[in-house]
């Protein structure tokens, strides 16, 4: 279990990475990444029951990152939990590498192949389905785009999550307001969002997602509510972290230049030297 | 042909055996319980059938999940719908993430006949064909249905069964094996070889009854593992037969006939060859019997196909001929002779 502090110095070393293999690969979601990566960061180090050693353990928790795109976030924390060498992420969408541009279950630690959106719920409700009908204990927690709720099939697995009370599923939305074409509330319109959640049966709850403190706080109250699915309605920002990304629909799949990349880093390291000076 | 039941009837009959016997067996269902004929199986197991509603693709995305946590999972539900709703998440889902769930296709190809286009699956082999990592199977009767869900039970990769609903005769004889990946040889001869799938093994028999009065010897294959399909058997039917018919309740896009085609043309075999299907137009209406017969899938259609495939083939030496025991095919017993 990590201290707020080892989770906050953890998310900049997560951003450096994410950073420098999206640019080396010259391919990367940055945007979503690093709007994404602070919840996978406290997900991994405190909260999921999972390891290198227990990956096939029945008992396990489970992870399905929906928003498959932001692969590289997921590669770099699983990299950290020592699923895999981290050497090996210098090879990300390199001719003939496993580390594709989408999570794949070559990849050690991935429980499931996405890319495709509107996927993972419908697994993960099948998988906490599965938790349930065997009386095992372990929970499910996937990573939904809030863009990717524009496809139906979020709301078919919605349906049967609540029908099934499958209060061991916890569905966050990295709710960063962009898609690729501009602000969500422009190209199709998911507000209400907590209102349709909980119309859908779900127990509801909202946290700044690029906050590690609230993240543990909101995944240390699951089951919201006995009975019922487990909704976090993650605030955050896309590009978090580098002032020039940040709130910029540009770099949903920008790739940093020379400039740029130099220009992040160093924002990085002023971060990490003012965390370190508290 | 002695007559038989339904092969859905034996699908939720061998499924309930097999559930009865290991609690991870589980039937999903989208709203489709009556039209599986598993109202019994519901019933009688309530704990091992998931209902999720008329929600085809969250049938295929939920059957995922609970076959990466150990499930044994059928999912079935009407094949028109299941495998084109659902086709990204059996794309995905199950076959790019190899979790091992059986997808049942019910009331398949034009079982529901005068219900239109929306309700018949003729896309089905062309799309799940393209698909890497998930084997079809079409059985052609009672028996190779119990065999193929038997099989798949064990299955540790996706697969897809397509099931009719019509009532089916017996085409194999006591004495069969089925192998998956291994046509089964219905009835041997030399002169044409029907090589026919699913519920349409039954009309291409019934066929070569036909011409077998009229001393035309007929090879019948059931095909019932569409991928992977068994090459050396098209390759043997093509060295010992002067001609091949091919049958299937599918678009003549794409599926068994196109299959064998491309097995024959990439061996520069040479011979007459006939892929019978459903043609690239929207079906008459009509009943699934009406259809076939409609198109030329009946015993007399394919009969009047055989003859004229013959008067173009060019009559081989007996001697050149190969022993049938050189075929790698479980022949049943009494079936063979010439």
């Amino acid at each position: 279990m990590l201290t707020d502090l080892e989770l906050k110095l953890k998310s900049i070393e997560y951003r450096a990475t994410i950073l420098r293999i999206i640019k080396q690969a010259r391919a990367g979601h940055t945007g979503g990444d690093l709007s994404s990566v602070d919840i996978l960061n406290v997900l991994y180090n405190n909260v999921l029951r999972v390891s290198p050693a227990t990956f096939a353990d029945p008992d396990r928790d489970r992870y399905v990152q929906s928003k498959g795109h932001c692969a590289e976030a997921l590669y770099t924390v699983l990299a950290d939990q020592g699923f895999f060498a981290p050497e090996e992420l210098d090879t990300l969408c390199r001719y003939q590498s496993h580390f594709v541009g989408h999570p794949t279950r070559n990849v050690p630690g991935v429980e499931q192949n996405t890319g495709a959106l509107g996927h993972g719920l419908a697994v993960a409700v099948g998988m906490a389905l599965a938790a349930k009908l065997d009386r095992r204990d372990f929970r499910v927690y996937t990573l939904l785009g809030d863009g990717e709720l524009d496809e139906g099939s979020n709301w078919e697995a919605a349906l049967a999550a609540s029908h099934y009370k499958l209060d061991n599923l916890v569905a966050i939305v990295d709710r960063n307001g962009l898609q690729i074409t501009g602000p969500t509330e422009n190209v199709n319109p998911l507000e209400p969002l907590d209102e349709k959640f909980r119309a859908f049966g779900f127990a509801v709850s909202r946290v700044d997602g690029n906050d590690t403190e609230a993240l543990m706080d909101v995944f240390g109250r699951v089951p919201f509510e006995a009975g019922q699915p487990n909704l976090v309605l993650a605030h955050t920002v896309k590009g978090k972290g580098i002032s020039f990304m940040e709130n910029s629909v540009k770099w949903h799949h920008r790739v940093p230049s020379d400039e740029e990349f130099a220009s992040a880093r160093r924002e990085l390291d002023d971060a990490r030297l003012r965390l370190n000076g508290r | 042909m002695e007559p038989g039941r339904a092969n859905l009837d034996v699908f939720a009959e061998t499924v309930l055996e097999l559930a009865r016997q290991d609690r991870n067996v589980l039937v999903v269902t989208s709203d489709s319980r009556g039209s599986g004929k598993l109202t019994h199986y519901g019933e009688t197991l309530p704990d091992q059938i998931i209902e999720l509603g008329i929600a085809e693709q969250n049938v295929i995305g939920i059957s995922a999940g609970l076959a990466s946590a150990g499930k044994k999972v059928f999912a079935a539900s009407p094949a028109c719908f299941i495998t084109a709703r659902g086709f990204e998440q059996i794309k995905n889902d199950v076959a790019y993430s190899d979790q091992p769930v059986r997808i049942v296709g019910i009331s398949a190809g034009v079982s529901y006949g005068a219900l239109g286009a929306t309700h018949h699956s003729l896309h089905d082999y062309a799309a799940l064909r393209a698909v890497h990592n998930i084997t079809i199977i079409a059985p052609a009767d009672n028996f190779e249905t119990r065999e193929a869900i038997r099989a798949v039970y064990n299955a540790a990769h996706p697969v897809y069964v397509r099931l009719g609903k019509a009532p089916m005769p017996h085409v194999h004889r006591n004495g069969s094996s089925f192998t998956i990946g291994k046509a089964a040889l219905i009835q041997d001869g030399r002169d044409l070889t029907f090589i026919a799938c699913g519920e349409t093994v039954a009309v291409a028999t019934a066929a070569a009854e036909l011409l077998a009065a009229e001393g035309i010897a007929c090879r019948v294959l059931s095909m019932h593992t569409i991928k992977p399909l068994d090459e050396e058997a098209v390759h043997q039917a093509a060295r010992d037969t002067r001609a091949i018919i091919t049958v299937e309740e599918h678009s003549v896009f794409g599926g068994l006939g196109e299959a064998c085609a491309a097995v024959l043309m990439q061996h520069g075999a040479t011979l007459p060859f006939k892929i019978v299907g459903l043609p690239d137009e929207y079906m008459v209406t009509g009943s699934q019997k009406e259809i076939f017969n409609h198109y030329g899938i009946s015993p007399t259609g394919l009969a009047a196909t055989a003859r004229q495939l013959l008067s173009r083939a060019p009559h081989l030496e007996r001697a050149d001929l190969p022993a049938w025991s050189v075929m790698n095919l479980a022949a049943p017993a009494g079936v063979g002779e010439p």
